[in-house]
């Protein structure tokens, strides 16, 4: 394996490709204007402060905080849609596995309606559907949840622009500066590629990692689809030995 | 001599956390009442903690001057010592007295609020300790990738005037935008404004 001489800088994390996320400004997606940093980020190597992290326990979550069709439904009702399993694995950027890491996820209902005060599109409400959920990554990195498929909407910003069908991550890892939120679609939907806020990711190459795909081999026959979606967060750089990866 | 590996993935890019974000990170605050008993972060201590009890404060404001109503801000400390708090053993339920971590919504107007304790000094890269302060995080529809700050503590002028990474601001103005003044009180607060934007910009860091 190719390396680069970097005394002293054991277990810091890889520098964080800026190039690959979106940038702050970007025109397209007009809630950005008034929100972007005009002045450039202060480059600044991990102290302890960020190389640090919180960590969560298994036990603090639910029996059903993993799954979005019954955790907000009374009486066992359950959400109405398409039922599906959403799975993944939490990498770093070393391709090793994420233990024991808070995942939490969100999204519209299988009509594209949020359950929220400000939403605004006249899509009806789900009354057994809250939106939300959370896993803990087991010790492979592996979380999953049940919910249903979220469906496309309408929202303020060009004339007649829509969202695709999404679900929002939001991921800790083990170090605060490896704290990510993303957006997870779904593969072969033609509106990911009309969508303002995906194409603030300037390369299709990064775009193509938020595209969970279909998984046969993983659904619940007669009852859910599978979807697959991994997870890169940031690495730390270790040292090589004896072709062994030390340390972190 | 140290070899590094290269990294063989790419980090996921982020996407911007929305104008419903307050769903899936603080349900309870807006109304999703039934899931989780407590929306994550909201209290960081219990009565055990050793420290100072003081209370962050302040408004998130954009570029044109408006409160930013639809953030969520995550804060990151040491303890009154100076020490991170260790890793949660996996199936540990244990509560511990200070957890280091807080989350919390802006309000309304604009206002987030953090009860916490004030935080000891950490060693910084140079070996010197550095000034007392916590680590910001903040999110919200706008946002494309979360925005690391961090809060430092006007009373403290020794600590930052010496301290790693505020002298790594040129323009000492910037370096006021991320010291909060300090009001006295029944529980002292410790207030700042984050400016997304404008003449009073925050410095926001590449970390």
């Amino acid at each position: 394996m190719s390396g680069i001489i970097l005394p002293g800088a054991d277990g810091l994390l890889f520098q964080r490709d800026r190039d690959w996320h979106p940038p702050a400004d970007t025109p397209g997606y007009k809630s950005s204007t008034f929100r972007a940093p005009r002045h450039s980020l202060l480059a600044l190597g991990p102290t302890r402060s960020e190389m640090t992290g919180p960590t969560f326990g298994h036990e603090k979550l639910g029996e059903l905080d993993n799954d979005l069709i019954r955790n907000f439904s009374q009486d066992g009702n359950e959400a109405i849609g398409q039922r599906m399993i959403v799975y993944g694995q939490v990498l770093d950027e070393n391709a090793r596995p994420v233990p024991h890491t808070l995942v939490e996820y969100w999204q519209a209902n299988a009509g594209g309606r949020y359950r929220h005060k400000k939403e605004g599109y006249l899509a009806a409400l789900d009354p057994n559907f809250g939106g939300f959920g959370r896993s803990i990554t087991d010790e492979n990195g592996f979380y999953h949840f049940r919910t249903v498929k979220p469906g496309a909407y309408p929202w303020p910003n060009g004339g007649n622009d829509w969202r695709p069908a999404h679900i929002h991550f939001s991921v800790f890892g083990h170090a605060f500066a490896q704290r990510l939120i993303t957006q997870m679609y779904f593969e072969g939907d033609p509106m990911i590629w009309q969508c303002p806020i995906v194409a603030t990711i300037p390369d299709k190459a990064a775009i193509d990692q938020l595209i969970a795909r279909l998984d046969r081999h993983n659904t619940t026959p007669m009852d859910a689809l599978a979807y697959r979606f991994d997870i890169v967060l940031r690495g730390r750089r270790s040292t090589m030995f004896e072709n062994k990866l030390e340390g972190n | 001599m140290k070899l590094h590996p290269v990294p063989v993935l790419k980090e996921s890019p982020s996407q911007t956390a929305g104008p419903y974000v307050h769903i899936g990170m603080t349900p309870n605050f807006c109304g999703i009442t039934g899931v989780i008993d407590a929306d994550p972060g909201i209290s960081m201590l219990t009565a055990d903690a050793e420290g100072e009890r003081i209370i962050i404060t302040g408004r998130v404001i954009d570029g044109a001057g408006t409160p930013v109503n639809d953030a969520v801000l995550e804060l990151w400390q040491a303890d009154s010592k100076g020490s991170f708090v260790a890793p949660m053993a996996p199936n540990s339920n244990s509560v511990p007295a200070f957890t280091g971590w807080g989350r919390q919504p802006t309000q309304p107007d604009g206002t987030y609020r953090f009860e916490t304790i004030k935080p000891g000094r950490v060693d910084g890269p140079d070996g010197r300790p550095m000034a007392p302060h916590v680590s910001l995080w903040i999110v919200a529809r706008g946002i494309n990738i979360g925005l690391q700050t961090r809060l430092y503590f006007a009373d403290e002028a020794e600590a930052n005037a010496a301290d790693f990474v505020l002298n790594k601001i040129m323009d000492p103005r910037r370096r006021e935008t991320l010291i909060a003044r300090r009001e006295e009180g029944p529980v002292p607060r410790y207030v700042l404004d984050i400016h997304l934007q404008g003449e009073r910009e925050t410095v926001f860091f590449d970390i």
